[in-house]
């Protein structure tokens, strides 16, 4: 399944961009026809402004920021930015590797559309980002505490809100559940589910 | 001596008709110009990524169709081609064909809701009366091939749930004849009207470097000029195979989006035809069973296909460990996956990235110094729906 007809492009640019950012980067490889590029995060700025107004990368529009939670890991986040040439149509992902207190530059003044995307990234991940013009959560509610999508964010929250009858307002408790959570764990036993490895732990 | 520069914070929404959904917009006025808005977003926030990290791949797909709800299966097909891209999965031809049927349907269904509301917020009581009614009638094939009118849950990694019930491809047909001339009757309504156009014209206007630089996708890049379209530009399943248009606007302006997206509906009707048309005979789905189901027959007599069914339908299928970024062109944009799998029979993350939430962000550069009157104009144009915005 090819996706662009102009495949030799994508080898080109890596090659490119790894003669004229030679320090800058730390790995590049391509997956599923996007060049994904591993690089310092003190570096992000001038990268992104390299691939953004060089002639023949001219990645002009920022697709998306996101972060993973590798918990347990020494760097806990990995920080994803995703930018589309519509001159060459090639795509490109930027990463990088961070832990829980690190700060992170910021892209709004290179893109402007980089505000909301990294409010989100804040709200959902509490990944912090230097000279950010107004960070605030954005999806969670007023007055939220935690950060959801980390992984040791339980699924189920921590408060819940309803409207009290004899209060007359609406108001915020700890969520109280009628039958516990239960997460079902379906991988098969061949393969080592989790409480099967739990037993093996205790037998050995 | 001047006078103090007073300026009067207005809350428009959450309730709002014309806010299309649970937006806050909080504006500063100026007397009636607008200073500065500030949408406040997530009131329809329901945590679908978290969810979906806790579900099987296969309890993920109904949670796309929650997303942007007026074209439910566009937003599947994204997640089904990032699993096979994964798997490298070839998606028999006739389940192809299928899903571009359905994804053009979901683009008529999410543009009539647009131009009726739009016309609806200007003031146009009319177009939506008429566009609902075919709506109606789209909404019944979603309805005859996946059992519901809204959330379908059809599309599958590896093709489509079933194949169409009979008849269902003669009335399809039969609705792209009958179609193009209520667009014309839209049209008539709306593209001359002097009220409409007066309401529209060179409100919201977008160059084509903002459009680059506030991550504008679909209609919003299209109406400012810029030639992009996914479906041309790096086509998935049978796109390739099919001779459409990609009309694009001049000035950027509500208007020209407008008819932009007029424009795309009869593009659409065009693709509906020629893929039924063509509509090879055959499977509409890959015949491995370790990711689809066998057919129920099977299960009464095949050992192997009872296991098979078991199977799926408790653990699930496994996705090699990797990592993928697959987008689709969605009715109102690029509509992406960032999908991490880790070998599990549950995906490790997976970002969605909505075109809406680019095109909202940037309603403070759009609307700033237009009339209040504007704001519902240009909030109809961005072709805002909370649910893929808020998630």
């Amino acid at each position: 399944m090819d996706l662009y007809k102009d495949k030799m492009s994508l080898s080109n640019l890596e090659k490119k961009i790894n003669s004229e950012l030679t320090t800058k980067i730390n790995s590049s490889r391509i997956n599923h026809d996007q060049l994904e590029i591993q690089i310092n995060k003190e570096s992000l700025l001038d990268v992104v402004i390299f691939l953004k107004k060089n002639n023949s990368t001219k990645f002009k529009q920022l697709i998306d920021i996101t972060a993973v939670d590798y918990i347990g890991s020494e760097n806990r986040f990995k920080m994803i930015y995703l930018f589309l040439s519509h001159e060459y149509n090639l795509r490109i992902n930027l990463y990088f590797n961070i832990n829980e207190n690190e700060m992170v530059n910021s892209l709004t003044k290179v893109y402007p559309s980089a505000n909301w995307m990294e409010r989100e990234v804040f709200d959902m991940y509490g990944i912090k980002f230097n000279d950010h013009p107004d960070l605030r959560r954005i999806l969670t509610d007023y007055g939220f505490s935690g950060h959801p999508l980390r992984k040791d964010f339980p699924i189920t929250g921590h408060s819940e809100v309803r409207y009290s009858e004899e209060k007359k307002k609406v108001i915020y408790e700890p969520v109280k559940l009628e039958q516990n959570y239960r997460n079902f764990d379906y991988a098969s036993p061949w393969e080592g589910t989790e409480y099967i490895k739990e037993v093996q732990k205790k037998n050995d | 001596m001047t006078k103090e520069k007073k300026t009067l914070n207005l809350n428009f929404g959450p309730q709002h008709p014309a806010a299309h959904g649970v937006l806050r917009l909080i504006l500063e006025l100026d007397g009636e110009i607008v200073e500065k808005a500030d949408p406040h977003i997530g009131l329809l926030h329901r945590g679908t990524e978290k969810l979906i990290e806790n579900k099987t791949y296969s309890q993920a797909i109904p949670y796309f169709d929650r997303l942007d709800y007026v074209a439910p299966m566009n937003q599947e097909h994204a997640f089904a081609l990032a699993i096979e891209r994964i798997m490298n999965v070839e998606v028999p031809i006739r389940g192809q064909y299928i899903r571009v049927i359905f994804c053009e349907i979901g683009r008529i269904l999410s543009h009539i809701l647009n131009i009726t509301t739009q016309a609806l917020d200007v003031g146009a009581l009319t177009p939506s009366l008429w566009g609902f009614e075919e709506r109606e009638k789209l909404m019944g094939f979603y309805e005859r091939v996946s059992g519901s009118r809204l959330h379908a849950n059809y599309f599958r990694p590896g093709g489509v749930h079933k194949d169409l019930p009979r008849g269902l491809e003669k009335d399809i047909l039969d609705f792209c004849k009958t179609f193009p001339k209520i667009i014309d009757d839209l049209e008539i309504l709306l593209t001359d009207n002097r009220i409409f156009k007066q309401r529209n014209v060179d409100i919201g206007i977008v160059s084509k470097e903002d459009a680059l630089n506030y991550s504008f996708s679909g209609v919003m890049l299209r109406g400012s000029g810029i030639p992009w379209d996914l479906r041309k530009s790096q086509p998935y399943d049978c796109y390739e195979q099919i001779d459409f248009k990609i009309p694009i606007g001049k000035n950027g302006d509500c208007y020209d989006r407008y008819l932009c997206r007029i424009e795309e509906m009869r593009e659409s009707v065009k693709i509906i035809e020629q893929c039924l048309k063509n509509l090879p005979k055959g499977p509409v789905k890959s015949m491995d069973n370790k990711l689809t189901p066998p057919p129920k027959k099977e299960i009464k007599q095949s050992m192997e296909a009872l296991i098979h069914h078991f199977k799926l339908f408790t653990e699930g299928y496994r996705v090699k460990k990797d990592e993928i970024y697959t987008a689709v062109e969605a009715p109102k944009g690029e509509f992406g996956v960032y999908l991490i799998s880790d070998g599990t029979n549950r995906p490790y993350k997976c970002k969605i990235r909505a075109p809406g939430f680019s095109h909202l962000q940037a309603m403070d550069y759009l609307i700033k110094g237009h009339m209040l009157a504007d704001v519902p104009a240009v909030l109809g144009s961005l072709d805002i729906v909370f649910g893929e915005i808020d998630r």
